[in-house]
């Protein structure tokens, strides 16, 4: 199956590890990976703003660059679901561009979401002695419909201890550019969101979404926590036996 | 109503230091989340009950003429009077002269956001009516000179003993802090009101068309006091609060309490037709509805944001909002806070120099959109009306600029690779451990919480040609 990576402007510049992972895990799984190369990000950064014209010229070189793929795989819930949900307001003038999107919505899934409902897999053959919590993301969640395919990674993961997060579902407070406007919101938002993964006992917190994580790391590491945040992706590639 | 001179941030700098009102909101908004999951659950498909919710109030607003005109005429059939009012002023016009007709001492009022957002009670105050709330949670907030801070809760934001020291320089002497003793206290009080009330006014959670009645959810069953005892009762609704038929009305008496505090019904729902009739022993004299325009038509005509109408403020946006439940409803500003506030007061006021802000005051995590029982778009619209702000020109020189250089960037592979070895260059002195700690301007409202992370040394697109070889070796045939 040929799976082309929608690596995501934060995951290209800032944590790049964790297309490195993507790739290697969609790989073992047997997928065949192709990099569109004139990709750079999906416009949701100016999309969320409120600076349209900006984010529809950005978006115009995603739909472009994506234009011949069949799977369309994202390490990120959120990017996916401005692809998905959001391409639909940004276009919704423009009515080539418009059928370009619609076109490639269905081909478009978050990581976990395309191994467990695509590839048909939970069992990914990963072993990750640790205590582990996990974070949904809202767009993953809430945009992109992913449910609870990555606790079911988790959960098959050998030696690897699942802990359920009290109120999971509440947003980390990151936003894009909300947690620079309203940075005091968006802390104290951040803030409860550690105080509950601390409530766990947990050493890891797991999620989908670089945004999020680098959100609740960054806080973490601002207090001079020891728990640690990991990508899925990362843990079921890394944690390979 | 209380308009507060400061900006969103300012306000919600505000409410991040008053560690008992967050706590107290929390607490509060867990509890009617929880409550939501079940009711919801014991009514069934959820989501088919949404969809009916959602398509009876687009149904209303595509034909709000029509279903108005039904009102207006089944009202006056039945011997009420009706008053169209276009604005705010016009609206509180109405009631003074109803109660300057009926020479009016005091008025008791049932809880209805409608009377906050124009301001009634200090029009009636001016002219010497003594207007009194009766709803448990807006009594309190009136003794405290204050505003609601929820939609449902008005005084979700008071403690006991805020309250009772509140009633305590009422009764002008100490009133215990305990729940029966400050209950025992506003029940006798307001008893007194009821007695010697000489107009009842109410809001209204929904009017329908086809009997011109109007429909009081209520808890404490102020609401039967209120449009029965005094001789006048004035019903004030948006006019956009129309229901076809009683059909209709059971779909929202499914929706709007589960929605709100996560209660199968309320415990009271009192349906009211007109005024008394001949030979009935109880109910006003005078029935009058004062249908409120205030803005609304403007939002109708609006397709980007006629959705907005089918609200029926039941509170469940503000009650998973994130935003709302670290600040609580005062840092809004105005009249109706949480997600819902923030998108229908820039509409509302068509003030967008001092409630255009109101949007950013979200994540857009769409969590209000999903708790939303009509599924009104509200994170689509939080992002509708930054587009609004930004197209005005109201937005910072700097953020601008900023957005026009991500444009160039980010639609130039040879452009995006210039920036990024930039930001790698002039990132390396405040680097440690792959962050940045130190305060970066424009990054500030980030760095004064978090470490930010660094840009990597290499961009992934820089280690891909390696993935491939590495996929080569390995005897795999991905497509580079």
């Amino acid at each position: 199956m040929r799976v082309s990576l929608f690596v995501t402007c934060l995951v290209d510049s800032l944590f790049p590890e964790v297309g490195v992972s993507t790739v290697r895990l969609l790989r073992r799984l047997g997928a065949e990976v192709d990099f569109p190369e004139n990709q750079i990000c999906c416009g949701q950064p100016a999309f969320n703003a409120g600076y349209h014209p900006e984010a529809r010229a950005v978006a115009e070189g995603w739909l472009d660059a994506f234009s011949s793929s069949d799977h369309i795989v994202s390490p990120s819930g959120s990017c996916g679901g401005m692809v998905v949900h959001g391409y639909e307001e940004l276009f919704a003038d423009d009515p080539t561009r418009l059928a370009q999107a619609r076109e490639v919505r269905g081909k478009v899934y978050e990581l976990s979401q395309f191994i467990v409902e695509v590839l048909g897999l939970e069992d990914v053959g990963a072993r990750y002695p640790a205590r582990v919590t996990y974070h949904p993301s809202c767009h993953a969640t809430r945009l992109m419909g992913v449910g609870d395919a990555p606790v079911r990674l988790l959960r098959r993961v050998k030696d690897l201890e699942f802990v359920e997060l009290p109120f999971a579902e509440e947003c980390c407070g990151f936003g894009g550019t909300f947690s620079v406007k309203m940075g005091d919101v968006s802390t104290a938002i951040v803030s409860d969101k550690i105080r509950h993964i601390q409530e766990t006992g947990a050493d890891l917190v797991v999620g989908t979404d670089m945004g999020c994580l680098m959100n609740i790391e960054g806080r973490l590491r601002r207090i001079g926590s020891p728990v640690r945040v990991m990508h899925l992706a990362q843990l079921l590639e890394e944690g390979v036996q | 109503m209380t308009v507060h001179p400061a900006t969103m941030k300012e306000r919600a700098a505000e409410a991040l230091h008053n560690d008992f009102l967050r706590e107290a909101v929390k607490i509060t908004t867990d509890k009617f989340f929880a409550g939501k999951a079940l009711a919801q659950r014991s009514l069934g498909d959820w989501e088919a009950w949404r969809e009916r919710g959602r398509a009876i109030r687009a149904h209303v607003l595509a034909h709000l003429d029509y279903y108005l005109g039904q009102l207006i005429d089944q009202v006056k059939s039945r011997g009420g009077k009706v008053h169209l009012c276009e604005t705010a002023e016009d609206a509180v016009q109405v009631i003074v002269d109803i109660a300057r007709a009926r020479n009016a001492r005091s008025v008791i009022k049932s809880k209805s956001m409608v009377t906050e957002e124009i301001q009634l009670n200090k029009a009636l105050e001016a002219i010497g009516v003594r207007a009194v709330e009766t709803d448990l949670g807006e009594y309190i907030i009136q003794l405290a000179h204050e505003t609601p801070s929820h939609i449902i809760a008005p005084a979700i934001h008071k403690t006991k003993k805020d309250v009772a020291e509140l009633f305590s320089q009422v009764a002008g002497k100490p009133i215990k802090d305990d729940t029966d003793t400050l209950t025992n206290f506003a029940r006798q009080k307001l008893r007194e009101e009821f007695l010697t009330g000489d107009i009842g006014i109410t809001g209204c959670n929904f009017a329908v068309a086809e009997t011109g009645s109007v429909a009081l959810f209520t808890n404490e069953g102020n609401g039967r006091m209120v449009t029965t005892l005094p001789p006048v009762h004035v019903v004030v609704m948006g006019m956009e609060r129309v229901v076809p038929t009683f059909e209709d009305l059971e779909v929202m008496m499914n929706l709007l309490p589960r929605s709100g505090t996560g209660q199968k019904l309320t415990s009271y729902v009192t349906v009211i037709t007109g005024p008394r009739r001949e030979g009935e022993v109880d109910g006003p004299e005078e029935f009058h509805l004062v249908i409120v325009d205030n803005g609304r038509s403007r939002i109708l005509r609006d397709p980007e944001f006629r959705e907005a109408l089918q609200c029926i403020r039941c509170g469940a946006c503000l009650n998973v909002c994130p935003v709302y439940r670290q600040i609580g409803g005062h840092a809004y500003g105005w009249v109706y806070p949480g997600p819902i506030g923030a998108v229908i007061t820039p509409l509302l006021t068509d003030d967008l120099d001092r409630w255009g802000d109101l949007p950013y005051a979200s994540s857009l995590c769409a969590a209000c959109a999903e708790a939303c029982p009509v599924k009104i778009p509200l994170h689509d619209m939080l992002v509708r009306h930054r587009v609004r702000y930004v197209a005005a020109g109201k937005t910072p020189p700097a953020e601008r600029m900023a957005f026009r250089l991500y444009k160039r960037a980010f639609t130039s592979p040879r452009r995006y690779r210039l920036a990024f070895k930039t930001a790698v260059t002039f990132q390396r002195p405040l680097v440690k451990d792959r962050h940045l700690s130190a305060r970066l301007p424009g990054l500030a409202g980030w760095t004064a919480g978090r470490d930010f992370p660094a840009a990597a040394p290499k961009r992934f697109r820089d280690l891909w040609p390696g993935l491939a070889a590495e996929a080569r070796q390995m005897g795999g045939a991905d497509h580079e």
